[in-house]
């Protein structure tokens, strides 16, 4: 019975961090309609930061300043804003998919500084070694992974709440005037590559958060954690439980983490030895399937964009411009 | 540093391959499709697969052409690779990319490429295994061509670069000279009057795809003769190939020729003065660069 507790734990420990993860990628793709295509670029550069800022001191090694752990949580949440600073200047302005091959990009140059930059980010070891907040002074390691759980529960509720109160806000109804029409909204005098940047920026330091409270959990960070396929899963799960919708986003995460691990379990168990290989090979055609099928056949996901309504205009009125405005986006 | 020009001038040609069909698409369908590098790895295995066939069904044609690793049989699996992948394109089109472009945007279309680049990529994997592989397990031999500067060259290389230059120059007859290049340029320049002219969008996107497709399948077997075969090459070469058609100006096939030789240049010349473990980083810097200095490419224009 402890057994099944603390897997249940474990599991939702780390499905949850990812649904933090993919809370900050709804921002970008369900609100904003950017595309985000590194989204392991900016996980990592949480989760780096992290370990960097707050880990122990490492011989000949840049980092290990021991800043005590809610800094060092701030320091690589900043930091993955400062790389979406960086990318967002160039392509905010630009048509729609530079950015997606900006970003597609910079994961592709983080993995290479996280593998080959030792003094840095200890190359493909990683860096180990770090002290989570307060795990000597509990004692208990089941007690201490359940505290964790209600960390992850906690940021989780935080991160949901401040999303909720966004979009549902002037900002939120901004960000969602510039992905339904931007020729509109720039006619009322805003400036959608501002408000995409704002928004970008603010999705990246939620992936940031994620990827730090990943590092944490694992006291541990190598190039392995933040690989292409992580961007896919987070994806994946968003498009599942259904882009423009947090709640949608938290159900998703939950069914495509349960289905990557238990694939994956039964991979492992069921199929032929010679085939064992093939494992991530198999779950990689998964995760390219259910991305194109939901795609194709439940484009709105589980539970699809709910309609806010602005006061000023009449319910139905509102709905006839939604679906006439939602085949016009990206011009 | 004439060895690194060298290998430069010769990786660019492939990536000029390959970024052809990458520009056409994202300047007709406004869409930047991450599965078009994978059409290499389709076309690269393809043609493993036929000139396994070919040898085995007629040995005759397996003998070589002088200094070259080429032989008939690669030769005719080449041929049908070119053919095989540009199907491939479209069929990977009817499936997913047009239901896709007549419910949704495009950038949903890029979110779809992903999905159809990881199944592509995954597949080969699956059926070829995760390996490196060779058309041929007999060794190239590299002649020296001058020792001091140093350079290294094998047949293949040149002939590689040769074949790689009459494809292009080819094409650019195709578009520069002939009906179905105007057609296809009309199209690019600007779809709704070039349907009020009576062109058929469809048809022009048909074949866009078999050319892209095609291009991209000897951009593969070429990557496969010069390097290896592998399930990833597609992967590898995407960002590279993003690289060419931003650089270039979308749109512009000499555009593409150009980003793809300035691409494979830089990436060459880069190593001799960063590590190479940041190889696969360098095309990244260049689509900043060019995005933040000349955002639509050297020869495109504003859109």
């Amino acid at each position: 019975m402890i057994g099944l507790i603390s897997y249940l734990t474990f599991f939702l420990t780390i499905a949850l961090i990812l649904a933090i993860a993919v809370l900050g990628l709804n921002l970008h793709w369900g609100y904003t309609g950017i595309f985000n295509g590194g989204v392991a670029a900016f996980f990592g550069a949480g989760a780096y930061g992290l370990i960097i800022l707050g880990g122990p001191d490492r011989a000949g090694e840049f980092g290990g300043f021991g800043w005590p752990f809610p800094l060092a949580m701030a320091g690589g949440v900043v930091l993955a804003g400062l790389l979406a600073l960086i990318v967002g200047l160039a392509t905010t302005k630009l048509r729609h998919d530079y950015l997606a091959i900006a970003t597609f990009g910079v994961a592709v140059a983080v993995e290479s500084v996280a593998r080959n930059a030792e003094f840095l980010t200890g190359g493909a070891k990683g860096v180990r070694g770090f002290e989570r907040p307060l795990e000597a002074a509990v004692g208990n390691p089941f007690v201490y992974s359940l505290l964790f759980l209600a960390l992850v529960v906690a940021c989780l509720a935080a991160v949901y709440w401040a999303l909720e109160r966004t979009v549902r806000s002037p900002f939120g109804r901004l960000l969602r005037a510039i992905r339904e029409d931007e020729v509109a909204a720039r006619a009322l005098g805003k400036s959608p590559a501002r408000i995409r940047l704002q928004s970008f920026i603010l999705g990246a330091m939620i992936m940031g958060l994620a990827g730090g409270l990943y590092a944490t959990f694992y006291a541990f960070v190598s190039p392995q954690d933040i690989l292409p396929i992580l961007t896919f899963q987070i994806w994946a799960m968003l498009i599942v439980g259904g882009a423009g919708n947090n709640k949608g986003a938290i159900l998703g995460t939950l069914i495509v983490w349960g289905g990557w691990v238990a694939s994956g379990w039964a991979l492992t168990r069921y199929a032929p030895v010679d085939w064992q290989l093939y494992t991530g090979t198999i779950q990689y055609i998964l995760i390219g399937l259910v991305i194109v099928l939901t795609l194709l056949a439940r484009p709105k996901g589980l539970l699809p964009e709910e309609l806010t309504v602005s006061t000023a205009v009449a319910p139905n009125e509102a709905q006839s411009n939604l679906s006439e405005t939602k085949h016009q986006t990206q011009q | 540093m004439i060895q690194s020009l060298f290998d430069g001038i010769l990786v660019g040609a492939i990536l000029s391959l390959g970024a052809i069909g990458l520009t056409l698409m994202m300047h007709i369908l406004r869409f930047a499709n991450f599965s078009h590098a994978e059409l290499l790895s389709v076309g690269a295995y393809v043609a493993l697969v036929f000139d396994g066939a070919f040898a085995t069904l007629a040995p005759f044609l397996t003998n070589k052409w002088g200094a070259l690793s080429a032989t008939t049989a690669l030769a005719l699996a080449t041929l049908l690779a070119i053919a095989i992948a540009g199907v491939t394109a479209v069929i990977a089109d009817r499936l997913v990319f047009k239901r896709l472009r007549e419910a949704a945007g495009p950038l949903t279309m890029v979110f779809a490429s992903f999905g159809v680049a990881l199944i592509m990529r995954n597949v080969i994997g699956l059926i070829f295994g995760l390996q490196s592989i060779h058309y041929s397990n007999e060794i190239a031999f590299a002649v020296v061509v001058s020792t001091d500067p140093f350079l290294l060259v094998k047949p293949d290389q040149l002939f590689v670069l040769a074949l790689a230059l009459v494809a292009m120059a080819a094409l650019h007859v195709v578009m520069a000279r002939t009906p179905l290049g105007f057609a296809l340029r009309a199209i690019s320049e600007n779809p709704s009057l070039a349907q009020v002219n009576g062109i058929n969008l469809s048809r022009m996107v048909t074949i866009t795809w078999l050319i892209g497709g095609g291009m991209a399948a000897l951009a593969g077997v070429s990557y496969a003769v010069t390097n290896h075969l592998s399930p990833v090459m597609g992967r590898d070469l995407v960002l590279s190939l993003f690289a060419a058609a931003i650089l270039g100006g979308l749109g512009s096939v000499p555009g593409a020729v150009i980003g793809g030789f300035v691409v494979g240049l830089a990436s060459s010349l880069a190593l001799l003065i960063v590590p190479a473990g940041y190889k696969p980083a360098i095309p990244f810097l260049l689509i900043i660069i060019a995005l933040y200095v000349r955002p639509n490419g050297l020869f495109g224009e504003a859109r």
